[in-house]
C-alpha cells in the first residue's frame, strides 16, 4: 500500500491530521481550494478561552 | 572568555523591517548603527523581512560569507520564528544553539507605537543584550533517545479499550490496566446508547472481545499502577497485579480512567428507590420498570451548576432526553416530565433527538435555581413559568440528572504520573484548543471522561486520537529533545540535597550516589529547560546550559553600558 495519504482542507483540522501524520513519517499531500491554507481559524482574532492569537 | 577566544567570535546582526510593523515605528538606521559598535559585531543587514526566502538566504550567505560563529535576529517573537531562524543557521553550518533572537516588534514598535523615541532606545537596549548574550553561547546537540514500542493504558473503559484497540492494530504492544473485575467501564451499567438506542452491553461485550482477542494486547484486571519511574520512551512502570506486582518497561502512556457519577445525597430526597440518579435509571430499565410506575419525573442539574461544582457536565440532558424517550416507547401509559434549566443539546443527532422526545410526548418544564422543584411523597412541586403559578406533577418515580465527577482517585493517579488536574478534579491537557489529548508532559496521553464527561461517541473519538497522536513517538523509535536543559555546571558545589528534585514538575531530576557523594542528576530527556532548579540550587551547581549566570549577567552589563 502507498504510504502517501491526500488531506482535503486545510482548515485547523486538516492541518493537524497532515502535522501528525507527516510526524508520524508518513508523505502527505494537503489540497486546499483557496490561496492559502489556515481555514476558518486565520480569519479568527483571538479564540476562547485561552484567548490567544488564532493566527 | 574561557571558553571562546574573544578574537574567535564573530557576531553577524540581522534587523528585522518586518514591513512597517517594526520599521514603522522605530528608528532601524539607528539600530544598525548602533549594533555595529557592540563588541564582536563583524557584520550588521537590515531585512525587509527577515523570515522571507531572500532574508532567510542572507543569513545563510552571512554565515558562510562573513564567517559569522554566532548569529542575533531581531525581529518577533522566538514563539513564530526561532525554528526557522536555527534551522537556516544550522544549513548553512552553524549550530543551531549560537543564535539568539530579539523581540523588538511585539516588546517595541507594537507596545510603544506612539513613542518612536523611546521605543527605539528600548530596541538598542534589548539588541545589546542579545548580542552580549550571543557572544557567551555555546553549541549544543540535540538530545536523541530511543523509545520502547509498548504502550500503557490506564482504565479499561470505552476510551481506554478504543485507543489499545487502535495502536494494537499499528503493530504496537499494549498493557492494560483495569481497577475492576471486568473490562467495560461505564458501559457495563448502561442499558441503551442514544442516539441509535444501542445496546450498551452489546457494545462492551464486542469490544472486550476484540481486546481480549487481540494477541498485542496484555489486560490486567482488578490491578493499579503503583509506581512510574523514566519519560517518553523510556518509563518503567509497577503493576500491581492479581498474581503480584510486575515491573513493565513502557514507552507511552494513556490515561483513560475515566469519572463516577454523583450520588445526590440529601437532594431532592434521594434515597435510591423511588428518588433515583439516571445512572440508576438505566439498570432499572434494563430489568424493567414496576408495572405501577405511571408517572416520571425527571430533575436536571441536580449538583451541578451550583457553587460547589460550577460546571455543566454536558452529557446529563442528552441522557435524560434518551430515557425519557425510551420510558414513552416502551411503557406508552406512563407519562415523563423533565424539570430543567437550561437544555445542552449541542450537535444534529442530540437535537433530533430533543425534537423526537417532544413527540413522543415528552413534557419540558423550565425550572428557576433560586426556587428549585419540591419533591413530595408522591408528587413534584414547580413553579410554571408559562402558566404563571405553582403546579403539582404525579411523580411514582422521580430521576436525579446528575453531573459524573471526577474520579476520587484522580488525584493519585495525577501524583502518580507528574500530572496536572484542574479546579474540579479533572484531568488537565497540554493545550486546551491545540493539545487537547496531550498532557504538557511528553509521552503522556489522556481521553475520555477522564478529561471531562464524555458521551460514547466522544470517548470513542478520543481514545482513537490520543491513540494516534501516541503513535508519532512510538512509530519514530525515536524522540528528539531540545538540548537547552539543566545541567550540573558544578558537580563539586552539588550537596545532593535534592531541593531541585522535590520541585522539578517534570521528573527530570534523581539524587545519585557516586563517587564523590550524593549527586543530583539530570535526566536529559526529561528536562523542559525551565530553570526551576537552577534558580533554587543555593549552591549555584545546576544552570540552564543556554540561560548561564554568566550569559545574563553580561546582558545585564550590556543594558548598563547601553547607558553609559
Amino acid at each position: 500500500m502507498s504510504k502517501e495519504v491526500l488531506v482535503i482542507g486545510g482548515g485547523i483540522a486538516g492541518m493537524q491530521a497532515s502535522l501528525d501524520l507527516a510526524d508520524m513519517g508518513i508523505r502527505v499531500h494537503l489540497v486546499e481550494k483557496l490561496p492559502s491554507i489556515g481555514g476558518k481559524m486565520a480569519q479568527l482574532d483571538k479564540t476562547f478561552p485561552t484567548n490567544d492569537c488564532a493566527i | 572568555m574561557p571558553e571562546n577566544h574573544a578574537s574567535d567570535i564573530r557576531i553577524g546582526v540581522f534587523i528585522c523591517h518586518c514591513g512597517s510593523n517594526i520599521a514603522g515605528y522605530l528608528d532601524m538606521e539607528a539600530l544598525a548603527d548602533f549594533a555595529e559598535t557592540r563588541p564582536h559585531v563583524v557584520f550588521v543587514q537590515r531585512n525587509l523581512y527577515t523570515c522571507s526566502e531572500s532574508g532567510i538566504n542572507e543569513i545563510k550567505k552571512g554565515i558562510q560569507e562573513q564567517d559569522l560563529n554566532r548569529v542575533v535576529v531581531a525581529s518577533c517573537t522566538p514563539r513564530t520564528h526561532e525554528p526557522l531562524f536555527r534551522s537556516s543557521c544550522a544549513e548553512a553550518g552553524l549550530n543551531p544553539y549560537l543564535f539568539e533572537m530579539v523581540n523588538i516588534r511585539d516588546q517595541c514598535s507594537w507596545v510603544h507605537m506612539q513613542e518612536k523615541t523611546d521605543a527605539t532606545e528600548k530596541a538598542r537596549e534589548l539588541i545589546g543584550m542579545g548580542i552580549a548574550k550571543a557572544a557567551l553561547l555555546q553549541p549544543q546537540e540535540i538530545i536523541l533517545s530511543e523509545v520502547q514500542t509498548r504502550a500503557l493504558v490506564i482504565g479499561g473503559g470505552i476510551a481506554g479499550l478504543t485507543a489499545s484497540l487502535s495502536l494494537a492494530r499499528r503493530g504496537y504492544e499494549v498493557v492494560v490496566v483495569e481497577k475492576d473485575q471486568a473490562l467495560g467501564g461505564m458501559l457495563n451499567h448502561l442499558y441503551k446508547l442514544g442516539p441509535q438506542m444501542q445496546a450498551a452491553k452489546e457494545l462492551a461485550a464486542e469490544t472486550v472481545q476484540k481486546v481480549n482477542a487481540h494477541p498485542k494486547i496484555t489486560v490486567f484486571t482488578r490491578a493499579h499502577v503503583t509506581q512510574v519511574k523514566g519519560f517518553i520512551g523510556k518509563f518503567e512502570v509497577t503493576v500491581e497485579t492479581q498474581s503480584g506486582a510486575k515491573k513493565i518497561d513502557i514507552g507511552i502512556i494513556i490515561v483513560a480512567t475515566g469519572a463516577q457519577p454523583l450520588v445526590p445525597e440529601g437532594l431532592y430526597g434521594y434515597d435510591g428507590k423511588r428518588t433515583v440518579t439516571q445512572f440508576q435509571l438505566e439498570t432499572m430499565l434494563a430489568k424493567g420498570l414496576d408495572a405501577a410506575v405511571r408517572h416520571v419525573v425527571m430533575i436536571q442539574c441536580v449538583g451541578s451548576r451550583n457553587d460547589e461544582r460550577p460546571f455543566c457536565a454536558k452529557i446529563c440532558c442528552q441522557t435524560a432526553v434518551k430515557n425519557a424517550i425510551l420510558i414513552r416507547r416502551q411503557y406508552p401509559e406512563t407519562k415523563v416530565s423533565i424539570l430543567y434549566r437550561d437544555m445542552q443539546m449541542y450537535g444534529v443527532e442530540n437535537e433530533a433527538m430533543f425534537r423526537d422526545s417532544k413527540a413522543a410526548g415528552v413534557r419540558y418544564i423550565n425550572y428557576d435555581p433560586a426556587d428549585p422543584p419540591q419533591v413530595k411523597a408522591d408528587k413534584v412541586g414547580v413553579y410554571h413559568p408559562l402558566l404563571g403559578r405553582k403546579m403539582e406533577l404525579a411523580a411514582d418515580l422521580v430521576v436525579l440528572s446528575t453531573p459524573l465527577l471526577a474520579r476520587e482517585d484522580a488525584h493519585e493517579t495525577s501524583q502518580l504520573l507528574r500530572v496536572p488536574v484542574n479546579e474540579n478534579g479533572f484531568f488537565l491537557e497540554g493545550h486546551v484548543k491545540l493539545k487537547p489529548l496531550d498532557f504538557a508532559t511528553d509521552g503522556i496521553f489522556l481521553c475520555g471522561s477522564a478529561r471531562f464527561p464524555a458521551n460514547i461517541r466522544e470517548a470513542v473519538a478520543q481514545g482513537l486520537g490520543a491513540a494516534a497522536r501516541a503513535s508519532i513517538p512510538l512509530s519514530k523509535g525515536s524522540v528528539e529533545v531540545e538540548p537547552i536543559i539543566s545541567v550540573l555546571a558544578d558537580e563539586d558545589a552539588c550537596r545532593g540535597c535534592g531541593l531541585c528534585v522535590a520541585l522539578c514538575p517534570y521528573g527530570a531530576l534523581e539524587v545519585r550516589q557516586t563517587e564523590k557523594g550524593r549527586k543530583v542528576h539530570v535526566i536529559n530527556v526529561a528536562c523542559k529547560g525551565c530553570g526551576i532548579c537552577a534558580a533554587t540550587c543555593y549552591q549555584h551547581a545546576l544552570s540552564i546550559n543556554s540561560f548561564t549566570d554568566r550569559q545574563i549577567e553580561a546582558q545585564i552589563d550590556a543594558f548598563l553600558t547601553v547607558h553609559p
